[in-house]
Formats: C-alpha cells, structure tokens, sequence
C-alpha cells in the first residue's frame, strides 16, 4: 500500500488568454522523494510547476482550473493565503539569483520576514544551518558579509537554495537549477538535491534526461500540454508505456 | 603563387571603403563634441568675466565729525547720519557751493552711506565725542570708475561722472574691497547695495518645498503605476497623460498655480510655498517618467526571487524592487530639481518677481528666486547691474553644481551592483 502523496493535482488546466498552456493535468507527488518534470520545451512543465507555488497568479491573463492539493489543502481555494503558501512551497530559478545584499541577509530574509526567528543568535542559527544544509557554509563561512553576487555561478545557486530552505518549506520547486552552470557545479547540486530530499519533497524541471536518471526517483513526462506518463524513474527510462515517451527519452523527438 | 585566395587576408576595396566611412563618422563626432565643448567654456568664461566685478566694492573714506553736538549719546539713533555725510563732503571739498555743485558731490557716495555711519557708530560707541575717519560704500558710478567702466578720456557730457567728480574722487582716499555685502543683502535699487541673499533664500526654500512635494509623490506614483497598478486602458491613459504633462511649456503650470493656489486655496502671493507648489507640478512628470524607466530597468528575476520567498508584493517592492531603482529614482529628482531651479515662467505668475528687499524668514514670507532676480537685474538699466546679473549666474551655477554633487554622492552611496 503506498503512502498518501503530499501533493495531488487533479484535472489542471492552465490558460494564457485563450490558449491553453495545461490540458487536464493529474498528478501525484509522494513526500520525500525528488520527483522530475521532463519534456520538450513549451510542454507547459514549468507552468505546472508554477501552479504549485502560485507564481502564475502574476502573470495577469493567466487562469488556472481544476484542483491542488498539498496535504490535502487546495492550495486555490479563496481562503488560502498566497504569502503563506509561498513559505510551505520555496522556490529556486533557473538563472540563480540571489538578491544584490551580503550572504547572511540573503538566507536570513526569509525567517525574517515570515517572523520565524526573534533573537540574533537564533538568527544565526538559521543561516548557519541553511548554509550547512546547502553545502555552502565551508565555503562562505568567513565572508558571510560580502554580497551574495560576488559568488560564482554553482555558490549563487547554492545560496539561492539556502536561501528556500532557511523558511523551512514541505516542498522544495526547482526549475531547471542547473541550467546555468557547469558540469562540475551541477554535480554538487544534484548532490545536494539528494541530500534535501531526506528533510523536503522536491519537484524538478529539467531539461537533462540524465539528470532526471541520477536525481529523480519519480518522473513525469508532459507534451503539448498534456501529461503523458508517470511513474518510477525506472520504469519511465527503461520500459516507457507510451510511444511519445519512448521517442522522447531515445532522442527522437525534443 | 596562382591561388586566387591568397590574397584574401589583404585589405579589398569595399573594406577601405568602409573603413573610411568609419574614420569619417569619428571625426564628426569629436568635431561635435568640440564645437559644444568650445560654446560651454566661451560661455562660462565670459560670464566669471564680466560677473567677477561683482565680487568687489569701493569704499570711500570720509572724516566725519562725531561730536556730541551732532550725535547726543543718550539718543544715537535720533541723530541725522545723512547730515554728517554730507557734512563731511562739504568741508573736504568746501569748494561745492552751488546747489547742482552739492548734488554732485553728494552723489559720490551711496545713498546707504548714513546707514553704514550709524551702524558703525552702534557697534563702537566709543567713536563718539571727535572727528573720526570712517569707510563707507561709493556710489555705483564711483565704482565704475574704480573698475574702469567709465572712460575718462571721454567727453565730459557722455559720460555719468563730471570732471570735477573725478577730480574729487581722485582727491579722496578709495579702496577696493571683497563685496560681502553682495552675499548678505537682498535687492535694492542701488547696485552697490544691491545683494544676492534674498533670491537664494528664496530660491532654497521652493526647492525644498518643491523637493518635499514631488520626491515622495512622484516616486509613489510611479511604484505604484509600475509594480501594483493593472494594465489596461486606464493605466495607458495615465501613462499618455504623464508624459504629456512633461511637455507642456512651464508657465501654463503657472496660470495653475494662479488659480488654484492662490486663487481658490487663498495662500500667500509671492511665497516660496506657493513657488515650490507650482515647480513640483513641473518636476512631477518628469520625476516619474525617469523613477518608471528605473523601475523597468530593475530584473524581473530580482522581484520573482522575493515573491518566491513569500515575500507579499509590496515587501518585495520595497525590499527589493525600490533600493535597486534608487538611483534611477535621484538622477529623476535631480534632472527636475535642476529644471525647476532655472525655472522663471511660473513664478512669474504667482508673482514671485516682486521686488523683494528682505530676506524671506519663512516659507509664507514673500521671495523671489535666482532666475527671476536675473531677470530683474538684466532688466536693470544701470552700468553696475550688467555683472551683478552675471555673478548672480554664476551663483546660481554654483548652486546647481552643489546640487548635482549631493545627487552623486547619494546615488553613489545607494548603488549595488548585481
């Protein structure tokens, strides 16, 4: 029997204006597992993605039907506070970008302004532990007071890392993280990624079928719009149901 | 070598072509840039040039009796200084004795001259009781002379000074000294007397008022059209309208400031509340124009970061959207400001040209400004006004590069890279 997973989408339908970006989307995704969106470009896998944390409620001709839940909450329904549920779901970029301030006010922003810490030593507690978490505390350690910027390209996104997981979020969103960086950067993030899935439940957008392999135990293919499959990791690489599927991860088509 | 490639690394006749296009647009630029560069330097240089003479003032000095007969020491101020003046005048050159005579040598001395007598007297009373050898100003025309503006080699009656006044002046003991009361006096009709402090009183104070209206509107418009408002047909229109309003000639915003401030609100004419008023209605576009342009500048990847934190939108404005735009948002201000300062056209119509003596204590009091007290001067038919008018540029330059350096330094300190 498997557990309940902790956040199921059911029947997502995303316009832009008129046209429809996510068709009848159903999707589960199980807790403390890395589960990876996989698809060509413009198959509407960082649109899902962006449905999770509500991002697209800024983009202003952008409707979003059907259903999701996180922990059984549907997290559109009017009640729910978008402020909150952006502190339960973090969020990390594409292209790092962590903001122009020193390193400790960068992770520190967060537990601040979500009131989750009050003392200063508490504070730097946080920091501390987020850094740690994101492999980055050796590294920035002595110079926590220089600006986030100053890093390189894989420590940025590592701070923008430890930056969503200071606030202590269920669910971790990552859109194609390692897009920007180098082979040697990705493989310490991919890495890490492992690492948080022990404390967080993270979702993936990748472009890098590889990638999917090494760091995903679950896997979910989109095209044009619709989800094809889902599935183990295994299973999606090695026995494909559908032939999109199998044209995709063989190369045919991308 | 029969390869026809082999010269293919040689220059070929289109490209030498091209390279003179290249050569030729970098001269015209750097003879623009001359050009404009040769008008600046003429144009400051002939303005320290004819404004230095400003920075000087003749003094004259007159023995003049301070016996008790003439001043009582229990009542200074009732004593008649004027009389002592001229008093003073007659017995160095008792030769004055017709009537015109008198005038004239009257005439040497400012019309303030009783006044600096007085003061004098007030701040020594120890001068009482004998004849004292006191300084006070010359008129306008003796320090023309002094400066040689006027000709003597000239015919007497083409010129404003007679041969026996330059006969006299030539007797009497002159000196030239740093004009500090050019800095301390308000206007006056006298150029010698006349003083800058009251126009950059008042020209200081609208901008403050000016700078405390539009700063904090015109930077909240623009985050708030920018970052919250919706798209849509409204906002374009606001939008349209804005930068229209940047474009509309000064002096209608001054028939605006006639009547609705003055004429419905009731305030005071002529106060640098009022001046300051009309001038943010001038910088006001300008200043969210440039604070937009600023906003946009700032990547959308800076406000996803914030928003994706949890951040509600007005904290990742004013977190992060705002500080990163700051400088946009002074180079705005002080692009405005500076317009606002050289402005003369609107405060015409709340009239602020008024001839103002005093210097204004409040923001309620009358003033002027710089550019209108320009203005005035320039249309001043006296000799000694012509480098009053320039050094009143020059003060007003200076003001502006005061300015312009404050706005560098805070924009420097509030710059981050990213």
């Amino acid at each position: 029997m498997q557990k309940t997973p902790l956040i199921t989408a059911k029947d997502v339908d995303v316009f832009y204006g008129t046209k429809q970006a996510l068709d009848k989307i159903t999707l589960d995704i199980p807790e403390h597992k890395v589960t990876s969106l996989i698809g060509p470009s413009g198959c509407g896998k960082t649109t899902f993605l962006r449905c999770i944390n509500r991002m697209n409620d800024l983009v202003d001709i952008c409707r979003v039907e059907g259903q999701i839940e996180i922990a059984g909450q549907d997290i559109y329904a009017p009640e729910v506070d978008v402020v909150a549920l952006r502190a339960h779901v973090g969020m990390v970029f594409q292209k790092p970008n962590p903001f122009p301030k020193s390193i400790f006010d960068n992770v520190a922003y967060g537990p601040k302004i979500h009131g989750l810490v009050s003392t200063k030593s508490d504070m730097e507690e946080v920091v501390e532990w987020s850094l740690r978490k994101a492999g980055l505390w050796e590294e920035v350690k002595d110079r926590l007071n220089e600006t986030g910027t100053g890093l390189s390209g894989g420590q940025q996104q590592r701070l923008c890392i430890a930056r969503a997981i200071a606030v202590k979020p269920k669910v971790i969103l990552m859109d194609e993280p390692c897009s920007a960086l180098d082979p040697i950067a990705t493989a310490i993030i991919e890495e890490l990624i492992d690492e948080l899935r022990k404390k967080f439940t993270i979702i993936i957008v990748t472009h890098s079928m590889q990638q999917a392999a090494r760091v995903s135990q679950r896997t979910a293919f989109f095209h044009m719009g619709n989800l094809v499959e889902s599935g183990a990791t295994k299973t999606i690489f090695t026995s494909p149901q559908d032939e999109r599927t199998q044209n995709y991860i063989t190369g045919r088509i991308g | 070598m029969t390869n026809p490639d082999a010269n293919f690394l040689k220059g070929q006749k289109h490209l030498t072509r091209r390279y003179r296009a290249e050569q030729r647009f970098q001269w015209i630029g750097r003879i623009a840039i001359a050009a404009s560069l040769t008008f600046l330097v003429f144009m400051v240089a002939s303005i320290f040039w004819q404004g230095k003479g400003a920075l000087i003032t003749t003094k004259i000095a007159l023995t003049v009796d301070l016996s008790t007969e003439m001043i009582d020491p229990a009542n200074i101020k009732g004593a008649s200084f004027d009389k002592i003046i001229k008093l003073a005048l007659r017995t160095e050159f008792p030769e004055a004795t017709k009537r015109k005579q008198k005038k004239r040598l009257y005439a040497l001395v400012s019309s303030d001259a009783g006044f600096q007598l007085r003061d004098q007297i007030l701040e020594g009373p120890a001068l009482l009781g004998a004849d004292q050898t006191i300084w006070v100003s010359a008129s306008d025309d003796v320090d023309m002379l002094m400066k040689g503006h006027i000709d003597r080699n000239k015919p007497q009656n083409s010129r404003r000074l007679s041969d026996q006044q330059i006969s006299w002046i030539d007797a009497l003991l002159v000196k030239q000294v740093f004009n500090t009361g050019f800095f301390t006096n308000g206007d006056s009709r006298e150029p010698e007397l006349a003083g800058i402090l009251s126009a950059l009183v008042g020209s200081a104070l609208s901008l403050l008022i000016c700078f405390a209206l539009s700063f904090p509107i015109g930077i909240m418009s623009a985050i708030y059209l920018e970052e919250f408002a919706k798209k849509g047909r409204w906002s374009d229109l606001i939008e349209i309208n804005i930068n229209n309003l940047a474009a509309v000639p000064s002096i209608v915003f001054g028939l605006l400031g006639l009547s609705i401030f003055l004429n419905v609100f009731g305030l005071p004419r002529s106060s640098p509340l009022v001046g300051g008023m009309v001038l943010s209605l001038m910088t006001l576009p300008t200043i969210i124009i440039a604070a937009r342009a600023s906003l946009r500048a700032v990547p959308p990847s800076i406000r996803e970061a914030a928003l994706g934190m949890g951040a509600s939108p007005v904290q990742a404005t004013f977190h992060h959207v705002a500080p990163l735009a700051m400088p946009g948002f002074l180079t705005g201000t002080i692009v405005g400001m500076a317009q606002a300062l050289g402005e003369t056209a609107p405060l015409l119509m709340i009239g602020m040209v008024a001839f103002i003596v005093d210097i204004p204590g409040s923001i309620l009091e009358p003033a002027t400004a710089l550019p209108v007290q320009i203005f005035l001067w320039a249309d001043s038919p006296e000799r000694a006004f012509l480098e009053k008018t320039s050094a009143a540029i020059i003060v007003l330059l200076i003001f502006l590069v005061l300015m312009n350096i404050i706005a560098i330094i805070l924009r420097k300190k509030y710059e981050i890279r990213f």
